[in-house]
């Protein structure tokens, strides 16, 4: 794990040690350009934590990924190979799993029915109810989700567990790469300590982890790497046990020379 | 198993009513269907007559299959206001085809439906390729479409069918003989109970919480009778009609289509939520131009039974108000104007509260300006009842929009 953490420093890691890689993704909205020519690579059992001011481009990032934003320019590389991301089915056909920043849900459906929307297994020509539920129920478990069942609406849950519904749902395909936009911003304490467990239980089974967040706490508890956005361009890309609060701090708002005076040693 | 849980469990497969807290499902409707008998009943005896029944139900038929597209039109959220003009012009067509031009009756109807559904696929290509509403889409639809009625039925305005043609008596003379709509009752519970104890089978291997053997025969038993007394008491007269027959079936498979299939569960989807649906990797646009498609289809093959059941096409065929009349009955049997919740059932439901209001009023020799408000107050309670269940859930589940 250390050893994935190494190429943290430089873009320059071989591209088939990567789940996922970003190669000079540009995206404009109008005269707005919310991406400039960013890379991003994204290891197995690695979670990169993508941080960044109001507006710097990390939703638009998060929809690069997810396929629901084609970009004006650049490409994805997965598996050594350049595609280009069109849409969401697309993406989670690659693997590449996303948690959205509103969940995505359909309020009206049950747990089941949303795990399992858009890739319903089926059985004979009809939905297979119950080895959805089945499988609901053991996914379900295994975040340690209480819900009250499986069957209930996703209206009548509560945040928290509407969170782990959305995280459940990106784990079923079993993902090569898990995106998360801002999971933690709409919960409490204990939820908060949940979902960051979740995802550390996610890197471990392997799976690279996209964490998408201005809580700088979160990112420091979980993350093994830091990319900072800065108006739509990369602004640092830090080791996460290495780099001081200060640094990143610095990277994201764009003051040059740190407040207290630390010397930027580790910024490339 | 406790109880809650082994209720969730049995209405898995996306049955929409009952499934929320505090939501009323079917039976408000049923309520004003039972309140409406009695009362008509004591007012005048023949109201529950097997003969007028008969009839009641007969002149559901077309109706209900128009409000069945509408169910799924607003099921993904959106609306079609030219459903009546549609059935209208389809009307023309057959009688025009049929008698005018010569074509074999067969390939009129097929001619009739097929520019139905290729309405709705215009209808569809607009409100998702160029993102235009479709209340304003459909409301041009209409327009075009009774001017497309006007000028296929020509400068007589009103073609006759032949009464012996098989259409008209298909709509007006053909009833199911009364071991057939036996036969047809048990073959539905037996496929219904058979279905039921596999799954139930399934569950209990797969380790879920599975509906105990009393409870499968319970619902049974209920589906039995809700099929046998009105198919019993219809026979005691002429008996279930085919239209009537070709209604029903169009619903159950609708409900199936609905509850058991991928595509029903992205309809619910998309109307729950489109946003959502499309990041999910669902094909919205799919979706909207089917119900669309089958939302004028439907109607179409509405328009077609109406003019055989009249044996006459003209110009006020699908005409005044049927057009709101369909939109209420959908909304009246409890399919949310909001999108994502509703059943294809509720346009038989709907059907025949405004069936049961029309027939009831003119046993009454009630003048129509009466029926207009009675359905129009029938309908604002629907669309409240609608509009408060929401709130209420919106709240009970403690979520944003």
């Amino acid at each position: 794990m250390t050893a994935e953490t190494d190429h943290g420093l430089g873009p320059s890691s071989p591209p088939s040690t990567t789940v996922l890689s970003l190669r000079g993704v540009s995206h404009s909205f109008g005269a707005v350009r919310a991406l400039v020519d960013v890379d991003l690579d994204v290891h197995p059992r690695e979670v990169v934590a993508v941080v960044g001011d109001n507006g710097a481009g990390k939703s638009t990032l998060v929809g690069v990924m997810a396929g629901t934003i084609v970009p004006d320019a650049g490409e994805l590389v997965v598996d050594g190979q350049e595609l280009g991301l069109t849409s969401p089915g697309l993406a989670r056909q690659l693997g590449i799993a996303t948690v959205f920043q509103d969940l995505a849900l359909c309020d009206d459906l049950d747990v089941v029915e949303n795990l399992y929307l858009g890739q319903e297994l089926r059985r004979g020509g009809v939905l297979d109810e119950v080895a959805m539920e089945r499988e609901a129920w053991r996914v379900m478990s295994r975040l340690g989700a209480r819900v009250p069942s499986v069957r209930a609406p996703v209206a009548t849950l509560s945040g928290g567990q509407r969170q782990t519904v959305a995280i459940a749902r990106a784990l079923l395909g079993v993902p090569r790469v898990l995106v998360l936009d801002e999971p933690t911003a709409a919960l409490g304490v204990t939820q908060t300590a949940e979902v960051l467990t979740t995802i550390e239980r996610v890197r471990d089974s392997g799976h690279g982890v996209v964490l998408v967040s201005h809580n700088m706490a979160d990112v420091q508890a979980v993350a093994d790497r830091v990319v900072v956005l800065r108006r739509g361009r990369l602004n640092g890309d830090f080791d996460a046990e290495r780099a001081s609060y200060e640094d990143i701090i610095a990277a994201i708002t764009g003051v040059s020379p740190p407040r207290r005076r630390r010397a930027p040693g580790e910024d490339a | 198993m406790s109880g809650t849980s082994l209720d969730l469990s049995w209405r898995h497969g996306g049955a929409p009513w009952g499934r929320w807290r505090g939501e009323p499902g079917p039976w408000p409707v049923i309520g004003a269907l039972v309140v409406l008998s009695l009362v008509f009943q004591a007012i005048n005896g023949n109201f529950l007559s097997a003969d007028n029944l008969v009839n009641l139900t007969l002149q559901s038929a077309s109706l209900g299959i128009i409000t069945l597209g509408v169910v799924l039109v607003l099921l993904v959220g959106q609306i079609d206001l030219s459903v009546g003009a549609v059935s209208g012009l389809a009307a023309a067509v057959v009688a025009v085809g049929f008698v005018q031009q010569g074509w074999p009756l067969w390939v009129a109807v097929l001619a009739a439906v097929l520019l139905g559904a290729g309405i709705g696929g215009v209808y569809g290509l607009l409100t998702t390729r160029l993102g235009l509403p479709s209340f304003v889409v459909t409301l041009a639809g209409l327009l075009v479409a009774v001017g497309m009625q006007v000028r296929v039925l020509g400068s007589t305005g009103s073609v006759n069918l032949p009464y012996e043609s098989w259409l008209v008596r298909f709509a007006q003379q053909t009833f199911l003989h009364p071991v057939a709509s036996y036969a047809v009752v048990a073959l539905v519970l037996g496929t219904y109970v058979g279905s039921r104890l596999l799954e139930r089978r399934r569950r209990v291997e797969a380790e879920l919480s599975a509906a105990s053997l009393a409870t499968v025969a319970g619902r049974a038993a209920v589906l039995a009778v809700v099929l046998l007394v009105p198919t019993w008491y219809l026979n005691t007269d002429r008996g279930v009609g085919a239209m009537v027959a070709l209604f029903v079936g169009l619903v159950a498979v609708a409900d199936l289509l609905l509850r058991r299939t991928a595509w029903g569960r992205s309809v619910r989807a998309v109307g729950s939520n489109v946003d959502s649906a499309r990041r999910a990797g669902i094909a919205v646009r799919r979706v909207y131009v089917t119900c669309f498609m089958a939302c004028t289809a439907l109607a179409a093959l509405g328009g077609v039974l109406s003019a055989g059941r009249l044996a006459a096409a003209n110009q006020g065929t699908g005409g005044s108000d049927l057009n709101l009349t369909a939109i209420a009955a959908a909304v009246i049997g409890g399919t949310s104007l909001f999108g994502g919740r509703g059943s294809a059932w509720s346009a038989v439901l709907g059907v025949l509260v405004i069936q049961a209001i029309s027939s009831g009023l003119t046993l009454l020799n009630v003048d129509s300006s009466v029926r207009y408000v009675v359905t129009g107050v029938v309908l604002a309670l629907a669309v409240t009842i609608d509009a408060v269940s929401r709130r209420r859930s919106e709240a009970g589940g403690g979520t944003r929009r």
